[in-house]
C-alpha cells in the first residue's frame, strides 16, 4: 500500500449540516479529519435559496425594504438599511437628520441583540449553558425596546426610500436609555465572567487562528477580521447616517483566535450602548421622511455594517418605480470561506466552536453525523459531548 | 394509541423543529421559548435532537426545491401520531415569496397540517398558544 493511499485511508469525513435550525443560510460543511485531527474542510451552500434577487425587480421601491429584511431574520436592519442607503444614491437625495439617526439607533440596537445571540450559542458549544440563558435573558430586554419603537420584536420595517418609518418619541427616550443601562451592566458581567473563567479561557484561547494575512486574502469583514488586527469598519470608512457625527471607537485584537472574536464582539456592545445613547442625546427635531418623487435612470449602491460584517446593495433603476436589477452580497458569504483555513489542524473537540466563531452557523446542534464505511459513527450530539468532555477536563485541571 | 401514550403526548409533548428555507427568525423565536422569559419547559414541552423522538414537527420558512425531499424525509422518520405545526406566514402560504422561481408551495400541499400560526415572526406566546391547541385536540 503506497503511502498516499494509507494516508487517505485513516481519514474521516464529517458532514455538518445542511439544515440547522440556526443557521442563517443553511450551509454544508464536510470537515475532513485524521483522527482527532481536522485536515480539511469543504463547504457546499445555496440550500436557502428563496430568489430574493428574482423578485426584487417585481416590487416597487417601497416594497423591496419588506423583502430583503426577510434575507435573514437576525440581521432584519442591515439589509433595508443598505437597499435604502442604495435607492437614496440612486436618486440621489439625502434623508432628513433625525431620520439619519433613528437609523443608526436602530441599527445598533440590532448589533448587540445579534451579538448576545452569538454569545449565548457559543456559550452553549463549550458546555456553558448558563452563559447561554444569561444572554438570551438579557437580549429580551433589547427586542422590548424593539417592540416598543417598532411594534415587533423583530423584522422592523424601520427603513423606507427617503428616512423611517416611524419616529422614536419624547416618552421612549427614558425606556430605552432604561434597557441600555441594563444591558450594559450585564454585557460588563458576561465579559468579566468570560475573561476571567480559566477554563473558558483556556477553550478559546489560541483556537480557530486566522492570521491577519489570511483575513486579507479571504476578503474577511466584520468582527471575523477585526479580530484578526484588519481594522476595517464601514461605519468609520464610509460614513453615512450619524455614524461621523458621534463619537465611538473600532474594537480591533490582533490575535485572531475565538477568544479575540468573543472580545470583539462583547466591547462591541459596549461601543453600540455608547452610540445609542450618544445618538439620543443629539436626537435633533424635524421630518423623519424626505419626500422622493422620481428615482430617475442610474445605478446606486448601499453599504452598511451589519453584525457579522459588511453589507453590500447596489441598485439599477431604468426610471420606472422598480428596480431593473438589485444585487446583495451578505457578509457571512466571505466570513465562511475563511473557515476553511480557521479550522485546519485543530481538535474535532475545537472544531463545531471555531465554525461557530464567525457567527453564520453557531449552532449546527443536531445534523451533524460521521460515517465510516457508510455507516454512521459519530452524531452531533457526541461531537457535541465532545466539546463539553474537554471543558470538564479542564475544569478538572482548573480545579473548579 | 394507548390512553397512557396519549397522557404522556398530552402532558408532555417533544417537539422536533425542521427549518427549510427560513429566515431564522421564527427559528430564533422557537429558541427563545427555551430561554428564561418563556421557558416553555415548564409545561413539559422539549425540543428535542431527533425526529423520531418527536411528537410534533415544528416547521418554519418556506419550502423550496431543494430542502421539500429533506422536510419530506423528517416526517417519514417520525413516529406517528406527530403533529405539524406550521410557524410563520412562510409555512402558511409562502408569505412573499410566492412568485419566487425556487418556492415550492405551502406546506399544507404536502404534509398533513395540524395547526397554523400565522406571522412573521408569530410571537412566543403566540406558538405557545398554537401548541397548547394543537395538543387539545387529540
Ligand atoms: S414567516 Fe417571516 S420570520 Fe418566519 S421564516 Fe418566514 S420571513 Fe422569516
Amino acid at each position: 500500500m503506497s503511502e498516499e493511499q494509507k494516508s487517505t485511508k485513516s481519514r474521516r469525513i464529517v458532514p455538518i449540516g445542511p439544515y440547522h435550525p440556526l443557521q442563517e443560510e443553511p450551509e454544508f460543511f464536510k470537515l475532513i479529519v485524521e483522527g482527532e485531527k481536522v485536515v480539511d474542510l469543504e463547504i457546499n451552500l445555496g440550500y436557502n435559496h428563496r430568489g430574493h434577487e428574482f423578485i426584487s425587480p417585481e416590487l416597487t421601491y417601497d416594497q423591496v425594504p419588506f423583502l430583503v429584511e426577510r434575507i435573514c431574520g437576525i440581521c432584519s436592519n442591515s439589509h433595508p438599511f443598505a437597499t435604502v442607503l442604495a435607492i437614496e444614491d440612486c436618486a440621489g437625495i439625502k434623508p432628513p437628520a433625525r431620520a439619519d439617526y433613528i437609523r443608526t439607533v436602530i441599527q445598533e440596537l440590532e448589533r448587540i441583540h445579534s451579538h448576545l445571540l452569538w454569545l449565548g450559542l457559543a456559550g452553549h458549544f463549550v458546555g456553558y449553558n448558563t452563559v447561554w440563558m444569561w444572554a438570551w435573558k438579557y437580549r429580551e430586554y433589547v427586542l422590548q425596546v424593539f417592540e416598543m419603537i417598532t411594534g415587533n420584536r423583530n423584522h422592523y420595517a424601520m427603513n423606507k426610500p427617503g428616512g423611517v418609518r416611524r419616529d422614536i418619541t419624547r416618552e421612549q427616550i427614558p425606556e430605552i436609555e432604561k434597557a441600555m443601562d441594563v444591558v450594559e451592566k450585564k454585557v460588563w458581567m458576561l465579559t468579566n465572567a468570560v475573561l476571567d473563567d480559566p477554563v473558558m479561557r483556556a477553550r478559546l484561547e489560541g483556537v480557530g487562528i486566522l492570521t491577519k494575512e489570511q483575513a486579507i486574502a479571504y476578503a474577511t469583514t466584520g468582527p471575523t477580521s477585526r479580530a484578526s488586527g484588519v481594522p476595517w469598519d464601514v461605519r468609520r470608512d464610509e460614513p453615512h447616517a450619524a455614524y461621523d457625527l458621534v463619537p465611538w471607537d473600532v474594537i480591533v485584537f490582533p490575535e485572531g483566535d475565538v477568544l479575540a472574536k468573543t472580545k470583539v464582539r462583547l466591547l462591541e456592545m459596549i461601543e453600540s450602548v455608547r452610540i445609542i445613547r450618544e445618538c439620543l442625546k443629539a436626537l435633533p427635531d424635524g421630518p423623519i421622511q424626505a419626500r422622493i418623487d422620481e428615482i430617475p435612470p442610474g445605478e446606486g449602491i448601499g453599504r452598511t455594517e451589519a453584525p457579522r460584517g459588511e453589507v453590500f446593495h447596489y441598485i439599477r433603476s431604468d426610471g420606472s418605480n422598480r428596480p431593473l436589477r438589485h444585487k446583495i452580497r451578505a457578509p457571512s458569504f466571505m466570513n465562511i470561506a475563511s473557515n476553511v483555513v480557521a479550522v485546519r489542524g485543530g481538535s474535532i473537540a475545537d472544531a463545531a466552536l471555531t465554525l461557530a466563531a464567525v457567527d453564520p452557523c453557531y449552532c449546527c446542534t443536531e445534523r451533524m453525523a460521521a460515517f465510516e464505511d457508510g455507516k454512521q459513527k459519530f452524531t452531533w450530539q457526541e461531537l457535541l459531548r465532545l466539546s463539553w468532555q474537554k471543558t470538564e477536563r479542564l475544569k478538572e485541571k482548573y480545579g473548579k | 394509541m394507548s390512553k397512557l401514550g396519549l397522557w404522556g403526548l398530552k402532558k408532555s409533548p417533544w417537539v422536533y423543529h425542521v427549518a427549510a428555507a427560513s429566515c431564522n427568525n421564527c427559528d430564533i423565536e422557537i429558541l427563545e421559548l427555551l430561554t428564561p422569559r418563556y421557558d416553555i419547559e415548564r409545561f413539559g414541552m422539549v425540543l428535542v435532537g431527533s425526529p423520531r423522538h418527536a411528537d410534533a414537527l415544528l416547521v418554519t420558512g418556506v419550502l423550496n426545491r431543494k430542502s421539500l425531499p429533506r422536510v419530506m424525509e423528517v416526517y417519514e422518520q417520525t413516529s406517528k401520531p406527530c403533529l405539524v405545526v406550521c410557524i410563520g406566514t412562510c409555512t402558511c402560504n409562502t408569505n412573499i415569496f410566492r412568485n419566487s422561481y425556487n418556492a415550492v408551495g405551502p406546506y399544507d400541499k404536502y404534509l398533513p397540517v395540524d395547526v397554523y400560526i400565522p406571522g412573521c415572526p408569530p410571537k412566543p406566546e403566540a406558538m405557545i398558544t398554537g401548541i397548547v391547541k394543537a395538543l387539545s385536540k387529540l
